[in-house]
């Protein structure tokens, strides 16, 4: 029996992949193309809708076959089959497994147009305007160069050579059934409040899971981590300790594995409280429930995605590679991320591609003028509406941590196992 | 039509070859590579080939102190033994009735084709779609609670209905009650009607019957379902991930985890020992019966 996960990467691709399959293939001759390069894309499928396929060929003449996979699964082919595609789009947090590997380039800056206009979350760990990203775990600024393009270790310092070129990131935080609350929630530590027993939720995916009960201990004040990504064993201990307790007096209703299971336990009033991702809260506002991605005073838990180059990728098809890449950051895929909810990596560009009302919604927390639509023309907030959490640099500024690689990963697995069987 | 055996035999050895390549290709070079694995080292990113014992050693960790109480992979287990036992049991009860109902009490064939196929409706969906139909229905706000709360019965909805044992043993036995039916009515079917009428002629009464007739005689069927359940839910995690709420243990999960976080040696170790405790559960109930001289 496989299992089948649908994660938040994943949501789009099974329409963004056989659409995409049937849609290029009847497009494709009605442009004639001297050259044309078709690249095997590696990734989960988040950012690549059939409009963003029909419109790269529009503009470039690229075509991409898509191979649609979960985030896990992503690693395990860079590690044991790096020749079976050209690019990969992968996660920051990845990257302490791929790099030492030796499977991946590291990619020109130099040759990425808007190379100095990625925001600078990533290359210098903060907003736009300045304010201090937190770093803990993973955090991508700590692992965006390499020494060489063919480094198998992280640089210290800026290089002409990026791990990633990031494309896709985002803030989460906590889901909230505010009509079955019935008061304002404002911290981590509500998780665990006995207020909830029974009707709280978080994830059985070990390493976010473990970042959300860190973000939960320190907030109810037990510890304070010197890096919530990193913890020692003791640290590990510790907090599955708390989390263990909670589970046997009953507090959690559920774990959640994929997507879809995170919808039907909040929209269906199983729980009140939960880990969520940020497309989840909407698909429960699709089913006409309240819900919100609620901001927390103790900050957000961030993850990062982005392209990197297989070794195996030379010539004329790393040109094109690059081609790609720089299309990616051009503006038009950025517009449609943040329509999305996510948030691109190069702002300025994108910005050109929205409306007014939709850049002062998705990106500085005004109100709406007009109805917001999502890329699909699904509306996702009226006239008025404000977004969870408000602007850029709000989420982005409030950001704790990121998704992580521990050194003790092994051990961390083996104790949220051993929570899980209590 | 008599054929010399001694003629035909150089023959017959190449009738088994597509089946012994399937067997190999499929089974042993899979089963050898995961005992080989399951002795390697591994980092985050790499395995190692190497000959360490780690990975087993790793498995049973503080199993022998019991300082903290059961280790790990005891919980574990006896978490899975408890869902395969229970499984078992109800799967046995209700496969026994529905094949001794369509064996005995339906004397058409065509009924007992017809009332046969029913039992497979479920199977037109996928097992995932068949788990989680029992969501709405078992919910906080479910339809079984919603039903119990207006006519009065509880007053506040039952908690236990779903993401508890009780909701993975339920989904379980509706999955795999089938496996089961069909081979328990297999050799019910070829009991001799004769041997019942025979027995009910000298006096016996309908227990006596089908304990000392039916019961005997569909022993292979009830083995081989037994098989069929045992080593399915023995290996099972998506069941019990989804009904369970993910809260509750099982060796497959186990497994599944250490795969998505690339420690393939370890899950490779785990998935050998829960396969020599499978093979043994089995060892023993074929020790009731020879399956073959049966067959």
């Amino acid at each position: 029996m496989k299992n089948k996960k649908l994660s938040r990467r994943q949501i789009l691709k099974l329409s963004a992949g056989t659409v995409a399959a049937t849609g290029l293939g009847l497009y494709a001759p009605a442009v004639i193309s001297s050259d044309p390069i078709t690249l095997r894309y590696l990734g989960t499928a988040v950012s690549m809708g059939d409009e963003v396929q029909k419109k790269l060929f529009e503009d470039t003449g690229l075509k991409v076959k898509f191979i649609a996979v979960t985030t896990d699964e992503v690693t395990k082919r860079v590690l044991t089959q790096p020749n079976s595609f050209d690019i990969v789009d992968t996660e920051y947090f990845s990257l302490p497994k791929l790099v030492p590997s030796g499977n991946i380039l590291g990619m020109d800056t130099k040759r990425i147009k808007e190379w100095d206009n990625v925001t600078s979350i990533f290359t210098k760990g903060m907003t736009p305007e300045g304010k201090k990203v937190g770093l803990q775990g993973t955090a991508p600024s700590k692992v965006m160069y390499l020494e060489g393009s063919t480094g198998k270790k992280f640089a210290g310092d800026v290089t002409q050579y990026a791990t990633l070129i990031p494309t896709i990131y985002n803030a989460d935080t906590l889901g909230i059934r505010p009509d079955l609350i019935g008061r304002p929630i404002n911290s981590w530590a509500e998780l665990l409040n006995p207020e909830f027993k029974g009707k709280a939720a978080t994830l059985n995916i070990p390493s976010i899971g473990i970042m959300d009960a860190a973000m939960v201990v320190e907030a109810m004040g037990e510890y304070k981590y010197p890096d919530k990504g990193n913890m020692t064993k003791s640290e590990i201990d510790l907090t599955m300790k708390i989390f263990t307790e909670a589970k046997k007096s009953g507090q959690f209703r559920a774990f959640w594995t994929d997507f879809n299971e995170s919808v039907n336990l909040m929209a269906s009033g199983e729980t009140v409280i939960q880990s969520m991702w940020s497309p989840a809260i909407t698909a429960v506002k699709a089913q006409g429930k309240e819900c919100i991605y609620q901001p927390l005073k103790e900050g957000y838990r961030a993850w990062a995605a982005g392209f990197a180059l297989p070794k195996t990728t030379k010539g004329k098809t790393a040109d094109a590679v690059y081609d790609f890449v720089n299309w990616y950051l051009s503006g038009w895929v950025g517009a449609y991320l943040n329509r999305q909810g996510y948030y691109s990596a190069v702002l300025p560009t994108a910005k050109q591609y929205m409306s007014e009302d939709e850049w002062g919604f998705w990106m500085e927390g005004k109100a709406a003028k007009g109805d917001i639509l999502s890329p699909t023309g699904d509306k996702l907030a009226s006239a008025g509406e404000i977004r969870d959490g408000g602007s850029y640099e709000d989420r982005m500024g409030g950001v704790a941590c990121w998704n992580a690689t521990m050194d003790e990963n092994k051990y961390m697995v083996r104790k949220w196992n051993e929570m899980v069987a209590a | 039509m008599q054929v010399s055996l001694g003629k035909i035999k150089p023959h017959v050895g190449w009738l088994a070859l597509p089946f012994a390549l399937i067997f190999f290709v499929y089974f042993i070079l899979p089963l050898v590579l995961t005992i080989v694995v399951s002795f390697w080292d591994y980092t985050d990113y790499a395995i190692i080939p190497d000959f360490i014992f780690d990975n087993y050693i790793y498995i049973f960790d503080g199993c022998l102190s019991n300082e903290e109480g059961l280790c790990l992979t005891f919980k574990t287990y006896i978490s899975t033994f408890f869902f395969c036992f229970f499984t078992w049991l109800i799967t046995l009860a209700l496969g026994f009735c529905v094949a001794y109902f369509l064996a005995f009490y339906v004397n058409s064939i065509p009924l007992q084709v017809c009332l046969f196929l029913v039992c497979t409706i479920p199977f037109w969906t996928s097992n995932v779609i068949r788990m989680v139909s029992w969501i709405p229905l078992l919910g906080r706000n479910g339809l079984v609670n919603e039903f119990f709360l207006s006519l009065g019965i509880i007053d506040q909805p039952i908690e236990w209905l779903l993401y508890s044992s009780f909701s993975v043993v339920l989904a379980l036995v509706h999955l795999y009650t089938l496996f089961m039916i069909v081979p328990i009515f297999n050799s019910m079917i070829r009991i001799d009607r004769s041997i019942v009428e025979a027995a009910y002629d000298a006096g016996a009464s309908h227990r006596q019957i089908i304990f000392n007739i039916i019961i005997p005689l569909s022993k292979t069927g009830i083995i081989i379902g037994s098989i069929f359940v045992v080593t399915v839910v023995m290996g099972d995690f998506l069941t019990i991930g989804i009904m369970g709420g993910q809260q509750l243990a099982s060796v497959g999960k186990i497994i599944n985890t250490e795969m998505n976080y690339l420690q393939f040696p370890g899950a490779a170790a785990n998935a050998v020992i829960l396969l020599i405790i499978t093979i043994f559960i089995i060892y023993v109930m074929t020790k009731f019966i020879d399956i073959r001289k049966e067959l």
